[in-house]
């Protein structure tokens, strides 16, 4: 099946989902990829939102992070401050699964200002929940595409952390989770290189050549040594995810695809 | 007890010019209803607090209600930006704007610790943002037990905070049910408390352990019906995304902004007049 370079990012990311793992999700890309795991490889993956569903299993896309749809399909619906300190702080989430404006070569994230922040260029929306899943979840994935105004060399504004500076940073900030283990694009996906902790392409989406990922990343952007070619997503990846698509568009009155 | 009042009423007796108002609601039963009666009123000088300012907001700081926004996420869900928001921030329009900027974490946390009669909040956050940079009222703790060193930021105690709910009894007993948000530690965390619903019942029948505000820690009760819109109220409407789309363009620049406070705002003596117009004009449209 023919597929579009969005499509490889979204059923990649899912693919990054284990099965039963508890996932703290942001909206858009992320709800995306993480619905799409639940309906293939990992249908025991957990979803928590932050307006409160725990467990949240939903038939089509939420258009905003509190949707009706994602308290009636949820194990259980708790406040928002609930959710955040009993279960992010508290330690339960194994992986936060995070969209970005602009993120650097260590996987910090800026989704607050571009330019000077009492003279904005363009002003972003904030933190939202970002940092403290940033901070707290054991793992983090995120999910964007890739250009060269996405992905600079260095940030305005770092609002949520990665790998700060690099090397052992986040262990001299005291942060309890892992970080950043991947950021998945419609180009390629990055992981971590040890000990550095800056961000290298370890998979490249098929038919995408190394030249186009320099040219839409902001930085010198290196690959690992052995960089592997991303398999093509299966006829059953795609199919769920196009019902999906379909299911929202029709549920929200959108175009295939707009979601 | 709540006294069981218009809307109107309310916010003259409740809002006052200067107030430090807290309207919540996270996507679903936001209180759009009494930010129009807040704009109606011409109220000035407000502190406004919210974690998500979206719609609502983006109207109460384009009519120049607000001195000050306290937030966590300012966007149109779905959309995009608060085009009104924008302006106010990087062009001082209609008047310069202070906003006070956190995570909804740690405003989640200062309104729990609000509620709980506390003057601050403690969690692990902010190691490795710029955010306590530009934001003086995020400081450190230090545990006194382990050593660790964690955020604190000051509790939220609005002067008034307003939401919106399904039910209420005709003593201004209050049910809410769905996505909560922090719409309890909120009404709690403030000095007086607004709630309007979408009914008034004699029996709220609610189940063991669901979310009561109990009328004497209220301060009105009003019935509006639909006053969630665009947003939705579980159980009774559901979101108006069309509306979140339309709104984008409205929003976009000053004139078309001010021609629609004008007409549907200012131009209406209240909610059913507002929902009336917005309805017809719909009708014309198609």
């Amino acid at each position: 099946m023919s597929y579009s370079t969005n499509e490889m990012m979204t059923v990649a990311a899912a693919r990054r989902l284990r099965n039963g793992a508890v996932c703290f999700v942001g909206i858009g890309l992320p709800s995306k990829a993480a619905n799409l795991a639940r309906l293939t490889s990992s249908p025991d993956v957990v979803l928590i939102y932050e307006s409160g569903p725990i467990g949240a299993k939903p038939s089509v896309l939420p258009l905003s992070i509190g949707d009706g749809e994602l308290a009636e399909t949820a194990d259980t619906v708790v406040p928002t401050g609930e959710i955040f300190r009993y279960w992010l702080q508290g330690g339960r989430i194994d992986v936060g699964f995070l969209g970005a404006a602009q993120v650097d070569r260590f996987g910090n994230i800026n989704t607050t200002v571009v330019g000077d922040y009492h003279q904005p260029k363009v002003r972003l929306p904030g933190a939202g929940g970002a940092p403290e899943i940033a901070g707290s979840a054991k793992q983090v994935l995120i999910i964007l595409k890739q250009s060269n105004r996405a992905f600079v060399d260095k940030l305005d504004f770092i609002t949520s952390v990665g790998h700060g500076e690099g090397g052992d940073s986040r262990k001299r900030l005291g942060l309890p989770g892992e970080g950043p283990v991947g950021i998945i694009t419609d180009l390629c996906i990055m992981e971590p290189e040890a000990g550095t902790h800056e961000f290298v392409v370890t998979s490249i989406h098929p038919g995408v050549t190394r030249e186009q990922i320099v040219a839409a990343t902001g930085w010198a952007i290196r690959f690992a040594d052995d960089v592997q070619i991303t398999a093509e997503p299966s006829a059953v990846e795609l199919n769920a995810l196009r019902d999906l698509e379909a299911r929202t568009a029709s549920a929200h009155g959108q175009a295939p695809g707009e979601a | 007890m709540a006294e069981i009042l218009s809307l109107h009423d309310a916010v003259k007796q409740f809002v006052n010019d200067g107030d430090s108002v807290a309207l919540e609601g996270f996507t679903h039963l936001i209180p759009t209803a009494a930010g129009h009666e807040i704009i109606r009123q011409g109220k000035k000088d407000l502190t406004l607090v919210r974690m998500t300012p979206d719609l609502i907001y983006d109207q109460l700081i384009g009519a120049g209600c607000a001195r000050k926004l306290i937030f966590s996420w300012g966007g149109n869900p779905g959309v995009g930006s608060l085009h009104r928001l924008r302006d106010a921030v990087e062009k001082q329009w209609p008047q310069a704007m202070e906003i006070e900027e956190h995570s909804h974490a740690d405003l989640a946390n200062a309104y729990v610790a609000g509620a709980s009669g506390l003057p601050f909040a403690v969690l692990r956050a902010y190691a490795g943002s710029d955010l306590p940079k530009v934001n003086p009222l995020i400081k450190s703790v230090t545990c006194p037990f382990t050593g660790e060193v964690l955020a604190a930021v000051p509790s939220v105690r609005p002067d008034v905070t307003v939401i919106h709910a399904q039910k209420a009894d005709r003593k201004g007993n209050v049910l809410l049910w769905g996505i909560l948000g922090v719409q309890k530690e909120a009404a709690l965390a403030a000095k007086r408390c607004i709630v309007t619903v979408e009914e008034i019942v004699d029996d709220l029948q609610a189940p063991m352990n669901a979310c009561v505000l109990p009328t004497w820690a209220l301060s009105a009760v009003c019935l509006v019906p639909g006053g969630a819109h665009p947003s939705y109220a579980h159980g009774y409407y559901e979101r108006d995304n069309r509306f979140y789309q339309a709104w984008d363009p409205i929003a976009r620049n000053r004139e078309s902004f001010t021609a629609w406070i004008d007409q549907y705002i200012r131009g209406t003596a209240d909610f059913t007049e507002f929902k009336a117009k917005l309805a017809s004009a719909a009708e014309v449209a198609q």
